[in-house]
């Protein structure tokens, strides 16, 4: 017969381990703020090289465009026919390119890019270096003095910051391009009307919104790659935990900065 | 010279390093025998800076390494090469990126003709020609290993460690690493560390050997002083069996 565990019991063991969780939760915060300061101290000490910088930005940014390109232009798609059914007898349809502008603009393009971004390259990030960490590659580059976190983090969080925002912009266009061509050909809103539109209705504090979070998230996804990567023990199973935890983590952060910084940008900044 | 003193290393709550002391005198090489898992690999990285003991002391040329800033640190390690166990080439770089990589970050004035004629003569020193475009997979063990030296050897080191350099392969390639061994000590006058548990490599190598276990040194002395002693530890390891004073992990 099973142990009759009396509630006592029950709320001292789940204090105990919510104690052992926020413990494990704070050394993690606590690690990947020490990767985030070597790569900064680092950094300033020795820019990184260029042509790693580049090499990463290829592989982040040039890469992920077929990507990118197809999932924008489902979801400016998407967008059109869901904002043309929402607008039905209530908004003019001359308003649907409006808010397939400042939707995808504002949230659309930046989250759903740092999303399949993070899955594709984050995942990618941390079993590249999971697997140098498991072979003893990044040991090596440290006996020959070479410092990891300069020579492997920095440039591909370099190259994520700075790619996720042009592809963010790119994932824009694409998506304004997708709700252009259900709009006309589909919903029944004529070509001058959708771009009458756009015209009206765009705002650089928009862009400058969506632009600041791509920054941000690619910040994320280029942390959370490396730090997962960095963390990886053991062999194949290892590698594959930390590919894993890489996208996992970097979609919640992804998201939970996103409403962050939503409400700091519409709620403080821009009021 | 290296002076390692009372170094102690706990890992997963099993002491694997208990107060080692441990000298290795210039010019000399010196091999580390012991059975797996007591801590000889770890001894290697905690004498790179790889890993930092819980207590002792280890000094390079006098100079304590132990707790030193990572800078300072980076600064002793380029007068060293390593050779780890699965030779750790960079698998997204070719052979001659892979030997050129320490030239390239601590020798930036450098010409690239002046590496490339590096890169060409350390493979010519471990018996390597016309591979510097080929990538560490498509590369045999022994291979991957001998470009592995070349990649330790980039930088002029006064120090080589050996992370266990004849495991894996067949008698004539392990030969040919011991030869290598020899001549690099015999003509660059370099000071080794080998990690092994291969007793023919420790005899052709080593000018002392050093038993670790259970995360002490036990017995040193010259391969003949080896070959001869009573010490029941030793013989049991080089008759390599399973009863007697050294229990298997």
């Amino acid at each position: 017969m099973a142990d009759v565990v009396g509630p006592d019991e029950v709320a001292a063991r789940s204090a105990r381990y919510l104690r052992a969780r926020t413990g494990d939760w704070l050394a993690e915060i606590g690690r990947i703020s020490m990767m985030i300061g070597e790569m900064l101290t680092t950094g300033v000490q020795r820019l990184p090289s260029l042509t790693l910088v580049v090499q990463q930005m290829a592989a982040i940014g040039v890469d992920s465009l077929w990507l990118v390109t197809v999932v924008s232009v489902f979801t400016g798609a998407v967008a059109a026919v869901q904002a043309a059914y929402q607008f039905t007898s209530v908004v003019p349809l001359k308003f649907l390119s409006a808010v397939i502008l400042r939707s995808v603009v504002i949230e659309l393009g930046p989250v759903l890019t740092a999303l399949v971004i993070g899955g594709r390259v984050g995942a990618s990030i941390a079993a590249e270096l999971g697997t140098m960490k498991v072979t003893e590659q990044i040991d090596a580059l440290r006996a020959m003095g070479i410092n990891p976190v300069r020579y492997l983090v920095a440039p591909r969080v370099i190259a994520a910051v700075v790619m996720l925002p042009i592809l963010t912009i790119y994932a824009d266009a694409i998506a304004i391009f997708g709700g252009w061509v259900v709009a006309t050909t589909s919903v029944g809103v004529p070509s001058p009307t959708y771009l009458q539109g756009l015209r009206e209705f765009f705002y650089l504090k928009d862009i400058f919104s969506g632009i600041l979070k791509a920054v941000f998230f690619g910040g994320i996804i280029g942390t959370m790659g490396c730090y997962s990567g960095f963390q990886t023990e053991g062999g194949a199973e290892g590698v594959g935990k930390a590919t894993t935890s890489a996208v996992v983590s970097s979609c919640v952060l992804v998201l939970v900065l996103d409403y962050i910084l939503a409400t700091v940008l519409f709620r403080v900044v821009f009021k | 010279m290296i002076e390692i003193r009372d170094l102690a290393r706990q890992l997963g709550g099993r002491r694997v390093l208990d107060g080692v002391d441990l000298d290795v005198q210039k010019g000399e090489t010196l091999v580390v025998l012991g059975p797996s898992g007591t801590g000889k690999s770890v001894l290697l990285k905690h004498i790179i800076g790889l890993m930092q003991p819980d207590r002792g002391s280890i000094k390079i040329d006098g100079e304590e390494i132990v707790g030193v800033r990572p800078n300072e640190m980076d600064r002793v390690r380029s007068r060293f090469g390593m050779l780890f166990q699965s030779a750790a080439l960079f698998d997204s770089m070719t052979v001659g990126e892979n030997i050129s990589l320490p030239m390239l970050e601590h020798d930036r004035a450098m010409s690239a003709d002046e590496r490339e004629r590096r890169v060409r003569e350390r493979l010519e020193w471990v018996g390597l020609k016309g591979v510097e475009n080929m990538k560490p997979a498509s590369l045999s063990g022994g291979m991957r290993k001998r470009v592995g030296l070349a990649r330790a050897l980039a930088l002029d080191p006064e120090y080589i460690l050996y992370d266990e350099p004849t495991t894996g392969l067949d008698p004539i390639m392990s030969d040919v690493i011991n030869q290598l061994i020899r001549d690099l000590q015999a003509q660059l006058g370099v000071t080794s560390v080998v990690v092994t548990h291969d007793i023919k490599s420790a005899n052709e190598v080593a000018d002392r050997i050093v038993l670790l276990y259970q995360g002490k040194v036990m017995f040193s002395g010259t391969p003949e002083e080896t070959a001869t002693t009573q010490d029941p530890m030793v013989r049991q390891f080089l008759a390599g069996s399973s009863r007697g004073p050294i229990q298997p992990v």
